[in-house]
């Protein structure tokens, strides 16, 4: 028997979570995204599955026991939204170098600074590019529906141990507040990761003990740590890459958008379509590692790309580096918490790629 | 079958429970639903809306610029929403404090009288539901068990003892809608 | 009596504890960190709990106090530690967690985290190292350094008016109800330094009984960032810090002591 909810994406990465068999959220409220706490609060997970739920003082603090808790092997995680995100860098930063697995979940709003709190995708450099300092990625997972809010805090944890590093959840203000149908899998046990290699649990007897840092004072063994984290980031890039591909096979303009701005854009083309203008969409589900391999292929076939972002156009650049020149690539995109209808959206394409 | 919604209000109208109970309606008979709110500061004592889509088939965008349905309980609805009706869609008001009223004639009309007729329920709470009935007379898209189990569901344990006056409010509401044109 | 009979084991009179890694200090000859690590994990080795214990090292002088502290550590990033030392606490209850952090590090960046973990009680204990000054970043002035009181970002001395008061974080955090024994301590002398071990201790039985936060405040003396020979530091650091920062128990079992 299948169990259906309707929730918000913000309860559903919530009930994720839990079932998910995390450990611990630690966690500041922010609009819009503080339903995560408020859910988590309200189910009492203590109860239903012993993972510990935590308000902490401020964003600082709430990314700070994640990685005290992260360090320990215990599946951990913290929510926020775009001016909260900013205040986590350090810690999202100490994180990837330390090697410390956890998920990471941004609901994005309006910026620059506290901006609006209607939706927006203008964390994109933040989330992919590395929003702390040092060179690092983070996983990023951009879901576009209730659905996958839910299956991506499963998805989130497996590849934050599987690659001992941070997973981002990139959503933003219309997914998290957005109520849809959402099927939940069974309540996964809670499984401590006991791996006595770098996790920290009390030196045992006779052993050696762990330390967790991202220090090293010598600059040719860090040089050496990040030689590794490199070296992780390409297998990640090799085997980690998602997407989804909508209407591409007799598609002649592609659509290139993730998260709420996907949706919006399958409805465009639905609109194109019955118009006459064949549209595709090409769906980055990660976000890092972009799926740049499908898009140099589909590229070829098109005769224009349209990049589809709530934001002053920051994917569109890594669309540009993927294809490179010879395919006529622009940006379409509302900002500051506006968000483009499906005939915006259609009628860009025609003006910026048909028309011209 | 694809219903594309927009319902706007007043806030503490139940505007956004209004379309919860749709939406659930909808799961009960196995249709894909969104549910976007307004949200944020315009809650408050402001004006709130809510796009719901139901549909057989998997949801594009659930924002919107255009509904086959628009149901609007104040001026500022009415003056903000009216023009976004698809033509030959779905128009259905409550009179109550408008000075201007909906003017289209490429879309079919309703009245509600729902703030008058929950003032002699004597249960303002029973406003929406009212609403519901209307909407559901005109457009019976999901089927009355299914909204009493979508009420059951989403209305608080605590307030069970709701369900038959909210049960009485949809038929109310069915009763007194009328087409305007 | 020569090297082969000092080293025989019936004539030793003194033995490194196994939980200070054999590593080299990183600390300026003179500077109290060395004794503060030390009975710290003397404490940890005689209470039995090594295998129990995570340990998380600050920013600051200390900052690698992990190659020397042989337990399992984390190192936290600037004034954290108590965040950090929260998560894992919350995640393993069970398990003893202690911080080691300096001024700068617990009452300037971290004044937030600090007093919140306090006053959530978190069952935590926190070793507070006051010198008054950053040393690691080479002598500024830190939220504990005194009036009058040169550091290279003070040089003609703190000046209240402009740079504000010392803080005295540890009586601020003994009024909240979230702490259950808080005491400030010295490393100085032979007798301080027995008193400050059992005051660290008290501070992890404490912990072991699950009564809140607990706290050791040391008040040490930084010779190189005061700018003196070690044993003339010792002697300022009684005659200036003491009295603005006395030794003794603030809060025992919970409860206030000395009309504090």
């Amino acid at each position: 028997m299948k169990e259906l909810r309707l929730m918000k994406g913000n309860e559903a990465v919530a009930e994720g979570a839990i079932r998910a068999g995390a450990d611990g959220y630690f966690g500041y409220p922010i609009t819009p995204q503080s339903e995560v706490m408020e859910y988590l609060m309200a189910q009492q997970p203590e109860k239903r599955t012993g993972m510990v739920v935590l308000q902490a003082e401020s964003e600082v603090a709430a990314i700070n026991m994640v990685y005290g808790g992260a360090s320990t092997g215990k599946k951990v995680m913290t929510s926020s939204s775009s001016p909260g995100m900013s205040l986590m860098q350090e810690g999202v930063s100490y994180l990837a170098g330390a090697e410390l697995p956890c998920l990471l979940l941004n609901v994005a709003r309006g910026g620059p600074g506290l901006g609006t709190i209607q939706p927006a995708q203008a964390d994109y450099f933040q989330s992919v590019k590395g929003g702390g300092h040092g060179d690092y990625n983070l996983i990023v997972l951009a879901p576009s529906s209730v659905q996958e809010m839910f299956d991506f805090a499963f998805l989130g944890f497996e590849l934050a141990f599987k690659y001992r590093n941070p997973v981002l959840i990139l959503s933003d203000g219309l997914i998290g507040q957005m109520m849809e149908k959402v099927e939940l899998c069974e309540q996964m046990p809670r499984t401590t990761y006991f791996d006595r290699s770098w996790t920290l649990t009390g030196k045992p007897d006779g052993q050696e003990r762990n330390i967790v840092t991202s220090l090293d004072l010598d600059a040719s063994r860090q040089e050496i740590h990040n030689q590794h984290l490199q070296e992780k980031y390409r297998k990640c890039k090799e085997t980690e890459v998602r997407y989804e591909l909508i209407d591409t096979d007799d598609a002649e303009y592609l659509f290139v958008a993730y998260g709420s701005s996907a949706r919006i854009c399958q409805k465009a083309i639905q609109l194109g379509r019955g118009e006459g203008i064949k549209i595709g969409l090409l769906r980055p589900i990660t976000l890092w590692p972009f799926p740049a391999k499908p898009l140099v292929e589909l590229a070829p076939k098109m005769k224009g790309i349209l990049s589809v972002e709530q934001s002053a156009g920051q994917m569109v650049e890594d669309v540009r580096l993927s294809v490179g020149c010879g395919v006529h690539i622009e940006h379409y995109g509302r900002m500051g918490g506006m968000i483009p209808t499906p005939e915006q959206v259609l009628e860009n394409l025609k003006k910026l790629l048909i028309t011209k | 079958m694809t219903e594309e919604i927009i319902i706007a209000g007043f806030g503490g109208q139940g505007v956004l429970s209004l379309g919860k109970i749709l939406a659930y309606s909808a799961i009960m008979q196995n249709q894909e639903v969104s549910w976007f709110p307004s949200y944020g500061p315009e809650m408050r004592g402001g004006t709130a809306n809510v796009t719901v889509i139901l549909s057989d088939e998997r949801i594009s965008s659930p924002i919107l610029h255009v509904y086959d349905t628009a149901i609007l309980l104040n001026q500022q609805s009415l003056d903000k929403f009216e023009e976004s009706v698809k033509p030959g869609g779905v128009l259905l008001y409550d009179s109550n404090g408008l000075v201007r009223m909906p003017e289209r004639t490429d879309i079919n009309i309703y009245r509600v009288d729902a703030a008058d007729a929950s003032a002699k329920m004597d249960s303002t709470k029973a406003f929406n539901m009212i609403v519901l009935g209307g909407y559901l007379k005109i457009k019976p898209i999901v089927q009355l068990e299914n909204v009493y189990k979508g009420l059951e569901k989403s209305i608080p344990a605590r307030y069970s003892h709701l369900l038959e006056l909210n049960k009485k409010a949809i038929e109310i509401g069915q009763e007194i809608v009328t087409k305007e044109r | 009596m020569d090297i082969k009979d000092i080293i025989k084991p019936e004539n030793l009179v003194y033995q490194k504890t196994p939980l200070m890694t054999d590593k080299p200090l990183s600390y300026c000859p003179g500077c109290g960190h060395g004794t503060a690590h030390r009975i710290v994990m003397e404490v940890i080795e005689e209470m039995g709990i090594q295998s129990e214990t995570i340990g998380v090292a600050p920013v600051g002088c200390s900052v690698l106090a992990y190659d020397f502290m042989n337990v399992d550590m984390v190192g936290a990033s600037h004034g954290r530690a108590p965040a950090v030392a929260t998560g894992i606490k919350r995640c393993w209850p069970e398990k003893f967690v202690y911080t080691y952090q300096g001024d700068g590090d617990l009452a300037a960046i971290g004044t937030a985290e600090t007093i919140h973990a306090a006053n959530r009680g978190e069952n935590i204990t926190i070793i507070f190292i006051n010198n008054g000054i950053y040393g690691m970043t080479g002598g500024q002035m830190a939220p504990t350094t005194l009036e009058g009181m040169k550091t290279s970002t003070s040089p003609y001395g703190r000046e209240l008016k402009s740079m504000g008061n010392p803080l005295k974080m540890t009586e601020l955090l003994a009024q909240l109800p979230g702490t259950c024994y808080v005491t400030r301590q010295s490393v100085h002398s032979p007798r301080n330094v027995r008193r400050a071990k059992k005051a660290v201790r008290a501070a992890f039985e404490s912990q072991k009984e699950n009564k809140g936060l607990s706290l050791v405040e040391i008040v040490s003396n930084c010779n190189s960032g005061w700018k003196m020979e070690p044993v003339a530091s010792n002697e300022w650091m009684v005659e200036h810090m003491f009295p603005f920062y006395p030794l003794g128990d603030i809060k025992v079992d919970g409860k206030l002591v000395n009309n504090q």
